[in-house]
């Protein structure tokens, strides 16, 4: 922690908070407040990148490759340039002029912005046309002529990464083979040794595909460099705004682009899931091309381009293994990962992560002896990996565990729900320290699994179950207790470029008692203008109703890294509440002044500072606010506002136990989630209404994963899922009516025991989901389904098994 | 490219624009007239965030030419509220949390006023099968069926 508890105030209680101890006019935690976001949304008044109409704005359209990968001969200008209202193509070339054609990518990897001449996948941006209109851009984009030379393209990571494959990043000096990084954790000859002396092992290679975010709003910026000033105003689809700030400064720091002449803006943000964190290369073009043409130029994305060119998530090629007692004992874990990373690793992960954290892999369960790795290839597909809402790649390690745990459950002849109550760590093991270096907060799985099977009625589907299955109908019950590792994170571990994962809020109480607080995070629709005020009020008992929160402005809201894996209320609502007790010290300072009593005299109740022993003496924190700035003691120093920047001194461990019921059509195939179950603890909670939001939210993403989403691509390196023709996004169809519930479970080391949340759901729900198809189909012999669990998946698999209709 | 002159009536005040043939409804919203709460979120006319009411019929304006709406009355989400008062639809999302991001909100509520305007009290499945044009990626439906209950009973 950056600052020391000097006063015990500043770090209050963090007991258990079942229900909310202000009333509803403070809003403190705990209400259900209404968002204060949604009058502007509702009305339509929200603003987002593409509202955002500059004067003598133009437009930015981008040509893109056909190819997976090619040469490019040779790139025809002229039929573009001579339609009336195309001002400009920016190419390779051009940008190569500023040294401006390559960029870092956010793992400290490289990847082009323009090509000069070879494009590396489908979909890579060639070069930009810059129009009046917006449709006048786009007619350029079509009539730029490129000449290409397709070459063979490698699409499969195994194969990259064979000896004597061809070499891709033929930039790299010396690079003699296709492989972006190894990363390992733990002990491997511990877990060997164990795993030989395993009474049972279960092996299964399991296969995440490469899916999309696809938030509804794609991406997109307004770049205005004003020439006069030397100063950039960049509006972007940005979850980091203040990362950006500085990785445009480090890297356009040459043509003169000086971080304090940079002003990123993030707007309204429509979605962002782990897509608006990376800087595309549409964004660096914009820019360069507003440095060049001295206008503001809007690029906006369309759908096709969003899917098939930004960061995808996953892609995760697993072989996992679990041995154990024959009684079900889980002794040993090894999961060896090829991960296919296409052209450049664009990984939204901390620096010292490359495979995020990948090894929370153990879960929820007592794990002595384990080791995982991660090979990263490069192939001929979009660079990425981003997270799809998740903490780095914790849903690809609860999906390799919760998988393994029922491929094991079935191996044993064991209910799966038994086996994980017998692996569970148990309550009184917390803090946990895992064998792969991580340190449980506090959990109690035991009770979150219980409540799920009390709430679905487990035993009793059990039964069904087996009713409808000696009628031949197919019914599966699925099971997931997944544990996430969230709200990164501590600087002794957690940079992005060498920038720690602290987060700030700043708060001011103005005169009249009403405050402004501000933070380095971003909310892309989470409701962070409701929950910061809710922590502020709670802290300092001014109505959340009084307390304005902004975000997204790098010229006013204080540095921080931004939202995603669900990091926000671990760090900058920390730093809301300790901003805000820092506040109530001062507040303490000025009541004991005006009461004319000793500061130890006091005691502060919701609201105000009052006298030992003498209630009715008391100040509120408006009259306090008010003395800030008109009758402060001599020596004090005017003024009512505090900033605080906080490095949690460790992650946050939300948790859960999911149990979904299938059921599935012989003749289709197809997979009807009937009801789901999602049992969450993220500890102390700010917002119940807001919490249950993101946890339906983030089922619906949950099902998309396990049932349909998948971008996918053939052996010539053309995408599948490019748009939303094929890349099939969950309706309110295919989503069950979601049945919620929670434990509370407090975090000891956040201020208000409150861990991250946003994104357990989509982390929990497709091991749950894949795990009930698997049981339904178990009496087949089926052990195993790699999602998404299409219905032709499900219907070939009927067909082989003898059991379609 | 030819310039068609066309008139509209957009949430109750006369518009008229000149427009090239291939402008789409949703560009002339958006752009010509400023009406930026109808969004565009794909190009394949799935997604219904670009969702306006068109002479009484939900249409999603990324695939109608401007051209075509040429004498229509439009009503976008700018038209919901009336003097002051909000649409029930619109109280339902923020009373019953059926919007996060915003982005699909817009043309979400319209689909849903025109499903009550054809059915004062839909069941579960019905909102869900109406609704089942408009993507949303945040809340997971659940909120938004209770919104349209919500506005169902208000309007009754």
């Amino acid at each position: 922690m950056n600052t020391p508890p000097t006063d015990s105030e500043m770090y209050a209680s963090k007991a258990n908070m079942n229900a909310p101890t202000t009333d509803s006019k403070i809003c403190g935690m705990g209400h259900s407040m209404k968002r204060k976001e949604d009058p502007r949304f509702i009305r339509g008044r929200g603003n987002y990148v593409d509202d955002i109409q500059l004067p003598g704005m133009l437009y930015m359209d981008i040509v893109r490759s056909p190819h997976a990968h090619a040469k490019i001969k040779s790139i025809n200008t002229e039929r573009a340039l001579k339609i009336p209202g195309v001002l400009a193509v920016i190419d390779g070339p051009t940008l190569a002029k500023y040294n401006l054609h390559w960029m870092p990518t956010i793992s400290s990897d490289t990847q082009m912005v323009l090509p000069i001449d070879e494009v590396m996948y489908q979909a890579q941006e060639v070069c930009a046309v810059i129009a009046t209109e917006r449709y006048i851009a786009a007619d350029g984009a079509d009539a730029v002529e490129v000449d290409y030379e397709a070459l063979p393209p490698m699409m499969d990571p195994h194969k990259a990464l064979a000896p004597g494959a061809p070499v891709l990043r033929k930039d790299k000096k010396d690079k003699k083979d296709n492989l972006a990084f190894h990363w390992e954790a733990g002990d491997r000859a511990d877990t060997d040794r164990a795993m030989a002396a395993a009474e049972v092992v279960v092996s299964q290679n399991v296969y995440l595909p490469r899916i999309h975010v696809a938030s509804m709003e794609t991406c997109g910026c307004v770049a205005d460099f004003n020439s006069a000033e030397g100063k950039l105003t960049m509006y972007m689809t940005t979850q980091a705004p203040h990362a950006v700030r500085t990785v445009f400064a480090l890297v356009a720091g040459h043509v003169g682009l000086s971080e304090e002449k940079i002003r990123v803006v993030s707007p309204d943000i429509g979605g962002g899931f782990g897509g608006k964190v990376p800087v595309y290369p549409g964004y660096v073009i914009a820019v360069a091309a507003s440095v060049v043409i001295g206008k503001p130029i809007k690029w906006i994305e369309d759908r096709m381009e969003n899917l098939q060119a930004d960061s995808f998530a996953r892609d995760y090629h697993m072989k996992v293994e679990l041995g154990a007692k024959k009684d079900g004992t889980m002794t040993a874990l090894r999961i060896k990962t090829v991960a296919d990373h296409g052209y450049a690793n664009a990984s939204a992960n901390p620096s010292k992560f490359p495979a995020g954290l990948f090894s929370i892999c153990t879960g929820s369960y007592d794990l002595k002896h384990a080791f995982c790795e991660v090979d990263a290839a490069y192939t001929h597909k979009p660079p990425g990996g981003v997270a799809y809402r998740c903490s780095f790649r914790v849903t690809e390690a609860a999906h390799a565990i919760e998988r393994i745990t029922d491929v094991l459950a079935d191996k044993l002849k064991m209910d799966p729900a038994a086996l994980r109550m017998k692996n569970f760590i148990k309550p009184e093991q917390f803090p946990y320290q895992s064998v792969l270096g991580w340190e449980y907060d506090s959990g109690n799985y035991p009770a979150a699994l219980r409540k799920a099977m009390d709430t679905i009625g487990y035993e009793s589907l059990r039964k069904e179950q087996q009713e409808k299955r000696a009628r031949g109908e197919l019914m599966g019950i699925g099971i997931c207790s997944f544990t996430e590792v969230v709200g990164a994170g501590p600087s002794k571990n957690f940079d992005i470029l060498g920038i720690k994962m602290f987060d700030s809020a700043e708060i001011r109480v103005h005169p009249t008692g009403k405050a402004m607080a501000r933070f380095g995070t971003k909310s892309q629709g989470q409701g962070h203008e409701t929950t910061y005020a809710q922590i502020v009020a709670q802290e300092l008992g001014i109505p959340a109703s009084d307390i304005q929160v902004e975000e997204g402005d790098t010229d006013t809201a204080p540095y921080g890294l931004g939202t995603y894996a669900s990091r926000s209320t671990p760090t900058s609502g920390a730093a809301a509440a300790l901003a805000a007790r820092k506040i109530r010290a001062k507040a303490k300072k000025l009541a004991a002044h005006l009461l004319e009593v000793r500061e130890e005299d006091l005691e502060w109740e919701t609201g105000k500072f009052f006298v030992k022993g003498a209630p009715q003496k008391s100040k509120t924190i408006q009259e306090l606010a008010f003395a800030a700035y008109t009758n402060m003691p001599q020596g004090l120093e005017p003024g009512l506002e505090a900033t605080h920047y906080y490095d949690p001194p460790n992650l946050t461990f939300p948790f859960g136990s999911y149990i979904c019921v299938v059921d599935i059509d012989r003749g289709t195939g197809a997979v009807k989630v009937r009801r789901f179950v999602a049992i969450d603890d993220c500890g102390n909670i700010i917002n119940p209404m807001i919490v249950q939001g993101q946890i339906h939210g983030g089922l619906a993403q949950g099902v998309g994963p396990a049932l349909y989403e998948e971008i996918g691509y053939d052996e010539d390196g053309n995408v599948y899922g490019g748009s939303f023709m094929d890349y099939y996004v969950p309706t309110s169809m295919e989503c069950p009516s979601w049945e919620t519930g929670h434990t509370v479970t407090p975090s000891p080391h956040h201020p208000f025991g409150a861990k991250g949340v946003g994104e357990s759901a989509t982390v929990g729900a497709p091991p749950a989901i894949a795990n009930a198809v698997v049981d339904a189909l178990k009496h087949l012999g089926v052990t195993h389904i790699d999602i998404p669990i299409t219905p032709e998946k499900v219907w070939l698999l009927l067909k082989e098994k003898g059991a379609a209709e | 490219m030819a310039k068609h002159k066309i008139s509209v009536t957009v949430n109750g005040a006369a518009r008229e624009a000149e427009v090239e043939s291939r402008l789409l409804l949703v560009h002339l919203i958006r752009e010509n007239f400023r009406l930026t709460g109808t969004h565009v979120g794909c190009d394949t006319s799935h997604c219904g965030v670009c969702t306006v009411m068109l002479d009484g019929q939900p249409v999603k304006s990324c695939t109608v030419l401007a051209v075509q709406a040429d004498g229509s009355k439009i009503t976008t989400v700018e038209g919901l509220e009336q003097g002051g008062k909000l649409h029930p639809v619109q109280e339902g999302f923020t009373e019953k949390h059926a919007l996060q991001c915003g982005f699909c909100t817009p043309g979400m509520m319209i689909t849903c006023c025109a499903l009550l305007e054809r059915n004062k009290n839909p069941s579960e499945l019905e909102i869900r099968q109406a609704i089942s044009g408009n993507l949303c990626r945040c809340t997971g439906y659940n909120n938004i069926v209770k919104a349209v209950q919500h506005a169902s009973e208000k309007m009754r």
